[in-house]
């Protein structure tokens, strides 16, 4: 199976990403640049943090309206599994992958730390690895994280299992204190109705090693390898 | 900001907000175009319908 890190002048993530599914992981992974228009032969598609575009306008704006972003949304519509990782994230909803909106964190002040965050829906792509209300301890760096979503809109994400991360305290409670950036309902990170396209804030890519300080965020691309392989090869063959 | 206000004197200060002003030059063949256009850019790009609205004036200028 193969990985792809989109790179958007700006991206400054891209390299973390790309280090931990080689190197952490040992899986194959590629490159994209924000002008290719073809995404055959991948199987993931992670979209990096950083500050596309110097984030002029509103973050991930402009990136969202790129060449590769048209790929991103075609991939996206066949099943292909897409991991927006908080400037992907913003990316994300910019391009209309993802629901609602990242505004201004509510302190008003860049946020850089490492956070807790609960798993809310085990079952997707991403997830399935780990369990329900199992809580991750990984690093935020932002200051447009504030996930807003009009009230029905949220309502609706929470029908559908569509929250699938919450910025929790360490015992796993969704606290005011817990929440760095002020997250309609501690929202940390969401998925698309169909489940194959997730973005979260916080960096799971940076917490793959315990020289980082936590190796938590390694069960996502975990589950995100397994989900592949048995798409490749189905246990019964 | 509204503190900041409050604080030099301004008494009365109250719901302050913070929005986007772009200014742009078009070519168009008259303002139903011109009209059309900003209207296109604002959707497509310049606004995020989910957290902002927008309004534009037009202004004919001689290149």
């Amino acid at each position: 199976m193969k990985f792809g890190v989109i790179v958007f002048p700006g991206s400054n993530c891209d390299l973390d990403a790309y280090y931990l599914v080689r190197d952490v992981l040992r899986e194959e992974v590629e490159y994209v640049g924000y002008d290719q228009n073809n995404l055959t032969g991948f199987d993931v598609i992670i979209l990096p943090g950083g500050f596309t575009y110097g984030d002029y306008l509103r973050s991930g704006a402009l990136a969202s309206r790129t060449q590769v972003m048209e790929a991103v949304a075609g991939f996206a519509d066949t099943g292909g599994l897409v991991l927006g990782i908080c400037n992907g994230f913003q990316v994300l909803t910019e391009a209309g992958l993802l629901p609602g909106a990242l505004c201004r964190n509510d302190s008003l002040q860049f946020r850089c730390r490492q956070v807790y965050v609960r798993v809310e829906n085990s079952s997707l792509p991403v997830t399935k690895r780990t369990a329900e209300g199992k809580v991750l301890k990984m690093p935020v760096a932002h200051g447009d994280g504030s996930f807003y979503a009009p009230p029905d809109l949220l309502q609706e994400l929470e029908n559908r299992g569509q929250v699938v991360f919450r910025y929790v305290d360490e015992a796993g409670l969704a606290t005011v204190d817990a929440n760095p950036n002020g997250s309609s309902d501690n929202i940390a990170g969401i998925a698309n109705r169909r489940g194959n396209v997730v973005g979260l804030m916080p960096h799971p890519e940076r917490a793959g090693e315990k020289a980082l300080g936590s190796t938590d965020g390694l069960v996502l691309f975990e589950s995100l390898i397994g989900f592949c392989r048995g798409r490749e090869v189905p246990d019964n063959a | 900001m509204e503190n900041s206000l409050q604080a030099l004197g301004f008494a009365g200060v109250d719901r302050v907000r913070v929005g986007k002003y772009l200014e742009l030059f078009l070519e168009a063949e008259n303002r139903e175009e011109a009209s059309f256009k900003v209207e296109e850019m604002s959707r497509r790009l310049l606004s995020n319908p989910v957290i902002e609205d927008y309004n534009y004036t037009l202004q004919e200028v001689k290149t």
